[in-house]
């Protein structure tokens, strides 16, 4: 009987706590960004819409290798390479397909030249499909984003545009094979 | 052959003018629980709910009720078409039907009958036939075992919701809802009836199957219960409905235990519509807080506790009353 009346007791006090706790809620902060209106904050390695970025002489940084057209899991970049008078290779055409893209980033982890980058912008928003493809001309950005100073020909060992072998940073003369001296 | 006078007439049209507002208003306040309810679980959820659709998300309910309209409205081919057509409609007509004998205000009642709590009580009982019905004409498990459920628990529910009113009604020395709220003048019944007061409450959740009662529909387990296989309006009749039933009980508890129109001050009719509202946010905060039982726990606690406090409670009323007089 005693059992019973404290099982009663607990019971019904539990859920009156339990009402009360619900109700003081009314005055605690509310966790929703009212999102149009007040923007979340992004951390700058969000993976959102894609950039092509320059070097920072201005330069396009992607030399067309195809390789974040391979890596992508849905298959929609399409890369087309171009070849100047120096030898140096560039995209003809670049194009991203953003209504297959799934932003998963490994086109950024894959591209040699830090070309590709994601960037933590996500309102991409279209009524119609055909604008989710998007140009190298709407691609392509003047800045360096998020690799400052990096430009892939001044670290490279490849002779192009003026610049020939051993002429890259911190990269030694080529060791010249017809001479036996060290 | 009657002679109608200018007086009959008038009086007939008073009472058709006032059936009208009582019915567009209980409809009305249905229809507004949808937008409040969901804001009030925003705030005790602490999040905002909808607050876009006009002034603080009040127009929300527009837009979906436009939208519930241009819906298909499907009826399954394996359904017993009539039942499951006719299902939606007795919920809501019982609960718009028992809106009848409540008093608003001394002078604002539909029909002021002798036995306005039984009349409650079998509008109430009948409410079951439309979960039955949906249930059975449904022809899908869920939605039977939803209806199954419904059915236990509203008749079990049903006997203790008519025992603790028994309380009042001695208290009042009457079945009409006006003289039970006029026997109110000195003191609430909320004070002397408080058991009765929980029970009924309790009852009345079980009754309309309410969160934390809502076995029948139970989202998690039977994904909606009885209304599984409803679409468009129908199934925004059972929605309605479903307000329309925490519209009443809130409507009820006022005149049965808070003094309905009975305040200083306000005019009667406001006091009624504040400790109503009060008693319709309570039911949301009660759905914002509490968790379901199960389906043993809940017939065990009607039976075991419940019934017994119920009879207790009539038994101890019907003693003071006849010691007293
Ligand atoms: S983020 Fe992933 S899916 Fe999108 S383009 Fe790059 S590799 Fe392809
Ligand atoms: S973006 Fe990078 S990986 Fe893709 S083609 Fe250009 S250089 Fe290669």
């Amino acid at each position: 009987m005693k059992n019973a009346a404290q099982t009663a007791f607990s019971a019904t006090s539990s859920v009156l706590r339990t009402i009360g706790m619900t109700f003081m809620h009314s005055f605690r902060k509310r966790e929703t960004v009212l999102y149009p209106e007040e923007k979340p904050y992004l951390p700058p390695r969000y993976r959102g819409r894609i950039v092509l970025t320059r070097d920072p002489d201005g330069a396009e940084r992607c030399v067309a290798c195809n390789l974040c057209s391979v890596s992508c899991p849905v298959d929609c970049i399409s890369v087309v390479k171009g070849e100047d008078e120096t030898g140096r290779w560039y995209p003809e055409s670049f194009r991203i397909n953003f209504s297959r893209c799934i932003y998963c980033g490994f086109c950024e982890d894959a591209c040699p030249t830090y070309a590709i980058q994601l960037t933590p912008d996500f309102e991409m928003g279209e009524f119609n499909r055909q604008n989710m493809v998007y140009e190298k001309s709407d691609l392509t950005i003047s800045g360096v984003g998020k690799r400052p100073g990096y430009n892939f020909y001044r670290v490279a060992g490849m002779a192009v545009g003026g610049k020939d072998k051993g002429e890259a940073e911190n990269e030694a003369k080529p060791v010249n094979i017809k001479t036996l001296l060290p | 052959m009657m002679e109608f006078t200018q007086a009959d007439v008038l009086s007939v049209l008073g009472t058709g003018i006032k059936t009208l507002v009582i019915l567009v208003g209980a409809v009305l306040m249905a229809a507004l629980m949808i937008p409040i309810e969901r804001r009030l679980l925003g705030l005790w959820q602490d999040r905002y709910g909808p607050n876009r659709v006009g002034p603080f998300g009040s127009l929300q309910v527009v837009a979906d009720m436009i939208k519930i309209f241009f819906k298909e409205d499907w009826i399954p081919p394996f359904a017993d078409k009539a039942v499951f057509v006719v299902a939606p409609a007795i919920i809501m007509l019982t609960s718009l039907l028992a809106f009848a004998v409540i008093p608003f205000t001394p002078t604002w009642t539909v029909a002021n009958l002798n036995v306005g709590v039984l009349f409650l009580l079998a509008m109430s009982s009948l409410g079951v036939y439309s979960v039955i019905f949906a249930g059975w004409a449904s022809d899908n498990k869920y939605a039977l075992i939803g209806a199954m459920r419904t059915a236990a628990q509203m008749i079990s529910y049903e006997v203790f919701m008519g025992l603790s009113l028994l309380g009042v009604v001695l208290l009042a020395g009457s079945f009409n809802l006006g003289d039970i709220v006029e026997s109110q003048r000195g003191l609430w019944n909320v004070i002397p009836q408080f058991p009765a007061f929980v029970i009924f409450f309790i009852a009345g959740c079980a009754e309309i199957h309410r969160a934390p009662f809502d076995l029948p529909e139970a989202e998690q387990e039977l994904t909606a219960g009885y209304h599984t296989e409803y679409s468009g309006m129908k199934f925004g009749m059972f929605f309605v409905g479903e307000y329309l039933g925490i519209v009443l009980i809130s409507c009820l508890v006022t005149v049965l235990f808070f003094g309905g129109w009975l305040g200083p001050v306000l005019p009667g009719f406001v006091w009624f519509f504040l400790k109503a509202f009060f008693f319709m946010c309570f039911f949301i905060l009660l759905r914002a807080s509490t968790v379901r039982p199960r389906y043993d726990q809940l017939m065990a606690f009607g039976w075991k506790i419940l019934l017994p406090i119920a009879i207790v409670n009539v038994a101890i009323t019907g003693a003071i009353v006849v010691a007293t007089s």
